[in-house]
């Protein structure tokens, strides 16, 4: 059999009918992204409400008697766990990898669009185990997100009676789906572009979801190791991570297992997990800052091969987050080596950013502004990262606020500040509307300048010792009294910024019917999803013919041309020079 | 163009329609192949894994060998037998669109699933010599990498099962004959990792 590429292929389009087939049981990568947005935003939701609660303790601790040690353990972890994995890890890729893939590489849907539809009920499922631990007897598990045996399925610990089994099956569940979405996301990439679409020509966006996913797939079995060996621990009585231990004065079955070994399959998923969510991040708002600043994006293969390199190291560096584990000081030194060596494509890409928006024609709209503002809070979380990255100072810093400070910097304010500019920017793509750019703008300086008015103070709390972790402080003597009117503030502070997010989703609700018709391309954007012939997208994309690709995706402000940019489907007999423009005065306008 | 070749042009130099009017794939098959290749390097790091977290569990101290039972040299006679018969299919439908493999790929496919009944009977064997589940973690290790070995296999029996259909109701055709070589492939993936862990059972 003659082998035909994907893209040349016939493809019988069945268009769905139904409002089931449309709406629910979707086969449209278009529909299944806003599912994966919508079930991962109503977790994240979740999520931040559990940080409230958190937030209320440590900042008026003993004013509120309904959260008892046990709930705020229960809140830290759902938090953590929600927040990085069913909302970060599933909105960049199921959510924009879905939605973004097919339509800036020109095909006309996933590659296997059934397996996309299971994907995203396999993840709804995931999240429905996850929230029903809320519901049963001991409530979620408290262990910290990390889930350390042997604390994690020992009674005492909040949930150990059925919370931490619903939390591994949960998690076992959403690494079902993310394989099942990994696999399509990756081949779609490297076998459906159109015609032109060399890898080189892709946007930054599909390069950052291609490495990322590539990453998942390999680290996520690592998760799916331990979580497996520690439900046999837990339901069969096994000994893989349990050692020989006493609890409650009774000496329990298990003997010889090792704690440290869970730590070591753990963060080998773990720190790939962090560039799982920060490369998307990387890719997207890279895009967005080339067109906003109307400049193309400085030094792009550097930046692919930044990309490629950062994904490559972060298997090697996880046991810097087990530095106060005691294991041997070599192995210390090899992995503080490896991590500050990441550093390097990390700058390189830090240096881009801002060299793209030098001289550029910047316009400062709200997904610009939230793009710019995930440079400062990147560079500022990446600078404690070279802090902690050292052994010797993150011995003292390891279990403070610090830390708290540093990861919440580059993990969690970076990539939400991203997902906004990317939510802004690819909105009026998804809905056909434009989002009232002044209460867009207002949510911007309330989140940007809020969320430093929490976590910029947390770094100084981590330096004075103060311990993360801890639901009250007690009476410590190193700790002065001030300490605690921080906490306070940054609770006020924090209050402040869940509030402000109200603003976002008032915005994005009510421009669904009032917001002004975007039009095919409002931003004047080169990559092929704003070239489509209708918006929002029709289910194939592309009406009869793909789009053919005759150049890379950042063609802005090419000296001598007429636009200030060039679509990438446009060939170049197409494209105005400036002297062949009879008036010149409408190109100006 | 190749990878290398692809990474370090220049992009922003290159104009027009590269490669004419022909859309290039990066990897010249179907897309399900590879798919289905993606997916064997995502299950041989798992069992990699599975591999390491053994080895390093096996230095704690407390570990009883288990003796493997002498069926599983039965049982790993079933699974070649099954590969052969299933390459032997796709082999006779490559040179010929319309060979009669109907026989071959289905008794193919018994013999994987007598390999799986032939692991429950080892389980049943070691049970009634003591050896459970939780007793040693020799044996944990033992009941979780057959079981999970057979769970991929289960996985590919039901494509089998598919495919076999497929096949009875009627003549094989460009579909039928990509399933089969998938089939193929993932069965000799299955047996090679079942060797290598029957390798480290037996030994260690």
């Amino acid at each position: 059999m003659a082998y035909v590429p994907y893209a040349d292929q016939v493809h019988e389009l069945h268009d769905p009918h139904t409002f089931l087939t449309k709406y629910v049981w979707s086969q449209d990568h278009k529909v299944i992204a806003i599912q994966y947005g919508g079930i991962a935003i109503f977790v994240g939701l979740i999520a931040l409400g559990l940080s409230l609660i958190m937030r209320l303790q440590l900042g008026f601790p003993d004013s509120f008697n309904l959260i008892d040690p046990a709930f705020y353990y229960q809140a830290v972890t759902m938090h953590g766990m929600i927040m990085v994995i069913y909302l970060l890890t599933a909105l960049f890729l199921g959510g924009f990898g879905n939605y973004l893939i097919p339509l800036m590489l020109g095909a006309r849907d996933m590659v296997f669009p059934y397996l996309n539809m299971l994907s995203v009920w396999v993840y709804l499922l995931s999240v429905l185990i996850l929230l029903s631990s809320f519901f049963v007897t001991g409530g979620p598990t408290g262990a910290g997100w990390t889930l350390y045996p042997p604390q994690a399925i020992t009674a005492g610990t909040p949930g150990s009676e059925w919370g931490i089994l619903l939390m591994l099956i949960s998690l076992g569940v959403f690494i079902v789906a993310f394989t099942m979405g990994g696999l399509n996301y990756v081949t779609t990439v490297f076998q459906a572009r159109t015609r032109g679409m060399t890898l080189m020509r892709m946007p930054l966006s599909i390069w950052g979801i291609l490495t990322a996913t590539i990453l998942g797939l390999f680290a996520f079995p690592a998760l799916l190791v331990s979580a497996i060996m520690m439900t046999f621990d837990l339901t069969l009585g096994t000994s893989f991570f349990m050692p020989a231990m006493m609890a409650a004065g009774e000496q329990l079955d298990y003997n010889g297992g090792s704690p440290i070994l869970f730590q070591h399959l753990f963060w080998f998923f773990g720190h790939p997990e962090v560039y799982i969510v920060a490369l998307p991040a990387f890719g997207l708002v890279s895009d967005v800052l080339s067109a906003h600043a109307r400049k193309n994006i400085f030094g792009y293969r550097m930046m692919v091969w930044a990309i490629i390199a950062i994904g490559g190291l972060s298997f090697v560096v996880w046991a810097h987050h087990m530095y106060v584990s005691g294991m041997n000081p070599y192995f210390g030194f090899f992995f503080a080596t490896t991590t500050l060596i990441i550093a390097v494509p990390t700058a390189i890409k830090v240096y881009n950013w801002v060299l793209t928006l030098w001289e550029g024609n910047l316009r400062l709209n709200t997904p610009m502004l939230f793009a710019i503002g995930f440079i400062f809070t990147f560079i500022h979380g990446g600078l404690t990262g070279l802090f902690l990255g050292n052994v010797v100072i993150d011995l003292p810093l390891s279990d403070t606020y610090f830390v708290v400070a540093h990861f919440h910097m580059v993990m969690g304010v970076s990539p939400v500040l991203v997902l906004f500019a990317a939510l802004y920017h690819w909105y009026p793509k998804i809905t056909g509307r434009m989002f009232n750019e002044q209460m867009g703008k207002v949510h911007f300086w309330c989140t940007f300048l809020g969320t430093y008015a929490i976590y910029l103070p947390m770094h100084y709390l981590g330096f004075l010792g103060v311990p993360r972790r801890y639901y009250a402080m007690g009476s410590t003597d190193f700790i002065p009294a001030s300490a605690q009117d921080l906490n306070a503030s940054i609770t006020i502070a924090a209050i402040f910024v869940a509030t402000a997010q109200i603003l976002f989703f008032v915005n994005i609700f009510w421009s669904l019917r009032n917001g002004a018709k975007a039009g095919g391309n409002p931003w004047g954007a080169t990559t092929l999803e704003w070239q489509t012939p209708d918006t929002p997208p029709k289910h194939g994309n592309w009406g009869a013919e793909l789009p053919s690709v005759h150049r890379w995706a950042y063609d802005y402000s090419v000296p001598g041309e007429a636009q200030d940019f060039t679509p990438q489907n446009v060939p170049a007999s197409l494209v105005r020079s400036v002297e062949d423009e009879p008036h010149d005065e409408q190109v100006i306008k | 163009m190749s990878i290398y070749k692809s990474v370090t042009s220049k992009p922003w130099e290159l104009q027009g329609l590269l490669g004419e009017l022909t859309p290039q794939p990066t990897f010249a098959m179907p897309s399900a192949k590879l798919a289905l290749i993606l997916f064997m390097t995502v299950v041989t790091v798992l069992f990699s894994l599975f591999t390491v977290t053994y080895y390093l569990r096996m230095s704690l101290g407390d570990w009883v060998p288990v003796a493997s039972p002498p069926l599983l040299w039965l049982n790993t006679a079933f699974l070649v037998i099954s590969s052969i018969l299933f390459q032997r299919a796709q082999f006779m439908l490559k040179k010929s669109p319309d060979a009669n493999i109907k026989v071959l790929f289905s008794v193919g496919g018994v013999f994987a699933l007598m390999f799986v009944i032939g692991q429950l009977v080892v389980w049943q064997q070691l049970n009634d010599r003591g050896l459970y589940v939780a007793s040693n973690p020799a044996n944990t290790f033992f009941y979780l990498l057959t079981g999970l070995h057979v769970l991929h296999l289960l996985g590919g029996l039901w494509v089998w099962g598919k495919t076999s259909l497929l096949l009875l109701s009627r003549e094989p055709d460009s579909k039928t004959a990509l399933s089969i070589e998938l089939c193929t492939l993932y069965w000799h993936f299955l047996l090679l990792i079942w060797i290598v862990m029957f390798a480290i059972l037996a030994n260690t």
